[in-house]
């Protein structure tokens, strides 16, 4: 399980997100209201719209299209017209740099 | 183009798959991260507000009519009264269904629960039909929610600003979904778990109905249809002029809102009324924006959009010839020029996203 160097801390605002791609895949890495880092797949399961232009609110990432909301920390879908869960990525902490661990 | 095929499961829906149009990447605006954040807040206050408002008025106005009744005196406070029962609730069903209008999820349920009773449409269908409004907006055979379809029926436009067609298509409709739950054509976007819903929302419909009905046939008045149901006909003319404004005489099968919707500069009761969706490109560019914010979506793109309308007039007066001669030539609609300052309009269809799937690629 390759760990991959996605972006520096200071990329993501607390409460927020940004895109990440990498090797053909599109991601999405949050920066918890407490400071934490999570990864998860990049397009909303509804409908292929990047989430990167959502909003995050508290733990909740909301599709930027259609409000389909999901827990990013742990890819449940937790509105419609999201059904099914979000794939997540484990991610760690070395220094200034924020690595994503890819299946 | 020729003859449209508007049906879900039709020749051009199918079409719109194949191309690629479904999966296309839409136009937006460019408008920096931590602004859009600022608009796309959500706050409980203005929604609270205007709901307080909307329900004092409506309680005082039927009260009055109903105190009136059957006194002529009473008809200003009943059109009054249907206005906001008959068109409000069009834009609360609407806004709250986005999830935008509150910030707290309850408060957004219960309204759009209301609301879609009041403006007769079955909550746990019309939620999802929305969803592809916004994802195929105004792609034939696609989108649902399509006012005017090509070549446009301009009788069936008129009746319906006293609620006609949308009536007479509602009733057997959710009689359908109370019997058997959704349709065939609404099975192609409601998911299959939200059947059972859809049957239980329409039961609780149809009872409601039947239950004013019989007061009315005890009380040997039409009084509570006065109440319930008949302001969804005689207060449905401000949707219906302010929805036709939304996409009329524009184009379809684009994929920049810029080309199939229009911004109109409107009166302030009709922006409450219609809860700023006068401001429909941009609605439609960023849907999670809440209402309340459209107005300063509107300032920070401006200059990248067509040129608003400035009043319901003078956008009747671009629209309305444009769906006469939509009559005769369906290919026809109004394509607005851009501002210097604009963008140019995406004729493309594509902006590559690694995972999706491109069009034509299996080809």
């Amino acid at each position: 399980m390759p760990w991959i160097d996605a972006c520096s801390r200071d990329d993501i605002d607390v409460e927020d997100l940004i895109r990440w791609d990498h090797a053909g895949q599109t991601f999405a890495i949050y920066r918890s209201p407490e400071g934490e880092f999570y990864a998860t797949a990049g397009l909303c399961t509804h409908e292929n719209v990047h989430l990167c232009d959502g909003l995050v609110m508290g733990h909740l990432i909301e599709c930027p299209k259609h409000n389909g909301q999901f827990d990013y920390r742990t890819g449940e879908a937790r509105r419609t017209p999201a059904c099914v869960n979000l794939r997540t990525f484990p991610v760690k902490i070395e220094g200034d740099r924020v690595f994503v661990e890819l299946a | 183009m020729g003859k449209r095929d508007y049906s879900l499961l039709g020749a051009d829906g199918k079409r719109a798959v194949e191309s690629g149009l479904t999966a296309a990447e839409w136009y937006h605006s460019d408008v920096p991260r931590k602004v859009m954040k600022d608009l796309m807040a959500r706050s409980d206050g203005p929604a609270i507000r205007d709901t307080v408002t909307l329900c004092g008025c409506m309680i005082l106005f039927a009260g009055i009519g109903i105190t009136l009744w059957p006194s002529w005196w009473s008809a200003p406070f009943w059109l009054a009264y249907g206005v906001l029962y008959g068109s409000a609730s069009d834009s609360r069903w609407h806004e709250c269904g986005h999830g935008t209008a509150f910030k707290t999820p309850w408060m957004n349920n219960v309204v759009y629960e209301i609301a879609s009773f009041m403006i007769m449409r079955n909550s746990a269908t019309w939620r999802w039909s929305h969803a592809r409004h916004h994802s195929e907006t105004y792609l034939v055979g696609r989108d649902p929610e399509i006012a005017v379809m090509r070549p446009p029926e301009v009788a069936k436009l008129v009746l319906n600003f006293f609620g006609i067609m949308d009536v007479i298509a509602f009733f057997p409709r959710i009689l359908s979904n109370a019997v058997s739950g959704p349709t065939a054509e609404e099975r192609t976007y409601v998911p299959h778990n939200e059947w059972g819903k859809v049957q239980r929302v329409a039961i609780i419909h149809v009872a409601t109905y039947g239950a004013t009905v019989g007061l009315a046939v005890w009380m040997g008045s039409i009084l509570p249809l006065m109440v319930i149901g008949l302001p969804r006909m005689y207060g449905a003319w401000h949707h219906v002029m302010t929805g036709l404004l939304q996409h009329g005489g524009l184009a379809d099968n684009v994929i920049d809102h810029r080309l199939n919707s229009r911004t109109v500069y409107m009166n302030p009761i009709s922006r409450f009324i219609y809860w700023n969706m006068n401001y429909h490109v941009e609605h439609h560019m960023f849907p999670m924006v809440p209402y309340h914010a459209l107005p300063r979506l509107h300032e920070a793109i401006r200059d990248d959009l067509p040129p608003p309308n400035r009043s319901i007039a003078e956008a009747f007066r671009e629209m309305w010839p444009a769906i006469r001669r939509q009559v005769l030539n369906e290919d026809y609609y109004v394509r607005r020029a851009l501002p210097p300052t604009a963008k140019p309009y995406r004729e493309d269809l594509h902006q590559y996203v690694p995972g999706v799937t491109q069009p034509g690629a299996a080809e």
